[in-house]
């Protein structure tokens, strides 16, 4: 027989095939690490304690910073947490509790429609039910559009932490004559509580990086504020005014938000992959 | 005891009832602040391409031709890629390589849309135009590749589109491809199949969830905002051409709500919105029943969580 280790077409197109896969992995991590190292590269320079202390200043004058922005969107993921972790946790519970209930297959259906509306709808949203209404663009406004692209973020992650639960837990505290309500709050939740602000640090994360929302809810504000009923200003939308702004100053600027952003994401995701490995360390123990 | 247990299921069940009753909230509102617009113009108002709002004449054609032009581009360059990583990470890498992979690419998908495209304003875009001046006569000549080189325009949107679409695909295929049962490829090999046979046989096993993982991409395109609305030159116009400036559905609405003096333009602008709304929320639905359907086949007890995956 003519050898079977000789290289047949089969064989070579196998072996390019691998090839080809590899080289998209590649492909994919190119823009990333170009990405970062802009962001890096760029923001670095433009980075200094001036940023963090000062708010904006006129085009041409030195030293102006975003305090305004930073204070702005810790604000406003501040309101979106207060709304959505009560919200997210409490349907997450339902949704494991009463898993096979038509409201529940009702509600997780909900959940999954919402977390794939665009932002900017939510935004839209926002727009008709607080701005409106209130007839200015508001804190108040930016943190309800955000709130509500976290809740059902929330939602699946408690969902999905307590139905991994062990069933022995649950089983005892109801031997012992605990109502549901006793076993579930003081059981079964404080047993998934590690991995449920994991999953709320991260939407945090995800949430602090949204722009679109905030266009034309919280709006923008050149000067420093914490009122709820008045615009404010945020990192994100002030990056995109300044990013398409003509002045060579503001486009530093840009840079230097876009990598405390950045920054932002690093730190959450790389602290929830080490509490997710501590907790798995401990319960594998 | 049994009073307790249903009052905690009803409080509980209140919150969860919020999730509804937000979803309803927003279908309402949108159709209902869109009112004045849908009576006016009726269906013409996606047949027609004139958006003048100083003389109240509102066409959004070229928004929606400019949404879904750029998505399915954007889908043309990320599904390949894509597929390649979902198959490099979950069937050939070493097991080491793997998780830092998988981070690597979540970490591509939480980048925020507005520092794309901040980078796509002073990175991608002149290179495109460099593409575009170096690009000879005779190509320039086609339809595909007509207008003046501005660098921003169909093609860099495409391609920062892309960039942000292929985690999501990724991740989908990779769960989708895991639920493939072991003897699939086992029985493949067994018959003599080289590991792309093998490979391939299981990538037909999972086709529909593939499909589905696909379709979830071109649902996460249609909606993604800020990094289009900096790099697509925003000018509503219907054009084949990859270099020529165009506009989205969702690059109107953030360009131009806040600038919505009238009540006609605003509601014009929601009705938008409103479309966006359902486009997007048919094409998840249609996503998830097939990465479900498939997922259920291969391994019920995996399949809820794979498709509800599906949108992380």
């Amino acid at each position: 027989m003519t050898g079977a280790r000789t290289a047949s077409p089969r064989r070579v197109l196998s072996a390019f095939f691998v090839v080809a896969c590899a080289l998209c992995v590649v492909v994919a991590l190119i823009p990333l690490a170009f990405v970062l190292f802009f962001v890096v590269s760029q923001g670095v320079q433009s980075l200094n304690l001036d940023f963090f202390i000062n708010n904006p200043r006129p085009v041409g004058e030195a030293g102006g910073g975003m305090a305004n922005a930073i204070v702005g969107t810790l604000m406003l993921t501040g309101l979106a947490a207060a709304m959505a972790v009560p919200i997210g946790v409490l349907s997450g519970v339902y949704l494991s509790e009463y898993r096979g209930s038509r409201f529940a297959s009702a509600v997780r259906f909900a959940a999954d429609t919402l977390n794939g509306v665009p932002s900017i709808v939510i935004g839209v949203f926002a727009y008709a039910v607080v701005v409106l209404p209130l007839r200015h663009f508001s804190t108040l406004a930016g943190g309800f559009a955000l709130g509500i692209m976290m809740i059902p973020i929330i939602t699946r992650t408690t969902e999905e932490l307590l139905l991994l639960v062990p069933h022995a837990l649950r089983e005892g505290a109801l031997a012992l004559g605990a109502t549901r309500a006793r076993a579930v709050f003081t059981v079964i939740v404080p047993a998934a509580l590690p991995g449920i602000i994991t999953g709320v640090v991260l939407a945090l994360a995800r949430i602090a990086g949204e722009t679109a929302p905030l266009l034309f809810t919280s709006f923008n504000n050149r000067f420093f504020s914490t009122s709820l009923s008045q615009p404010i200003s945020s990192i994100t939308v002030q990056v995109f005014t300044y990013a398409i702004s003509p002045y060579e100053d503001w486009h530093r600027q840009a840079w230097a938000g876009a990598l405390v952003l950045v920054s932002i994401v690093l730190v959450c995701s790389m602290a929830a992959r080490f509490a997710a490995a501590r907790v798995a360390s401990i319960r594998g123990q | 005891m049994r009073s307790a247990d249903f009052s905690f299921r009803v409080g509980v069940g209140a919150f969860a009832a919020a999730l509804l009753l937000i979803v309803i909230a927003i279908a309402m509102t949108l159709a209902n602040d869109s009112a004045l617009s849908i009576e006016k113009f009726g269906l013409s108002f996606w047949g027609t391409s004139n958006w003048d709002p100083v003389a109240g004449e509102f066409g959004a054609l070229p928004f929606i031709w400019g949404t879904l032009y750029s998505s399915v581009l954007a889908l043309l360059i990320a599904t390949p890629v894509a597929l390649g990583i979902a198959v490099f990470v979950s069937e050939l890498c070493p097991d080491a390589l793997r998780a830092p992979l998988i981070f690597l690419t979540e970490l591509l998908a939480a980048i925020p849309s507005i520092v794309y495209g901040l980078w796509g304003i002073f990175v991608l875009v002149p290179a495109v135009r460099a593409l575009e001046v170096a690009m000879p006569d005779s190509l320039r000549a086609l339809p595909l590749f007509s207008g003046p080189p501005l660098g921003v325009g169909m093609f860099a949107a495409a391609l920062i589109l892309a960039v942000m679409v292929v985690p999501f695909t990724s991740a989908i295929a990779r769960e989708v491809l895991r639920t493939v049962p072991a003897s699939q490829r086992e029985a493949a090999y067994a018959l003599g199949a080289t590991r792309f046979e093998a490979i391939r046989a299981a990538m037909f096993y999972a086709r529909t969830g593939i499909i589905g993982a696909v379709m979830l991409g071109f649902g996460r395109a249609l909606g993604e905002t800020m990094a289009v609305t900096m790099v697509i030159g925003n000018n509503p116009q219907v054009s084949l051409s990859l270099f020529a400036p165009q506009y989205t559905m969702a690059a109107v609405l953030a360009n131009e709500f806040t600038e919505a003096a009238d009540a006609l333009y605003l509601s014009a602008l929601i009705e938008i919105g409103l479309v966006l709304f359902v486009i997007t929320l048919f094409v998840n639905m249609l996503s998830r029943a097939l990465i479900w359907s498939m997922a259920r086949q291969a391994s019920p007890r995996r399949a809820v969580l794979v498709a509800r995956g599906a949108e992380a």
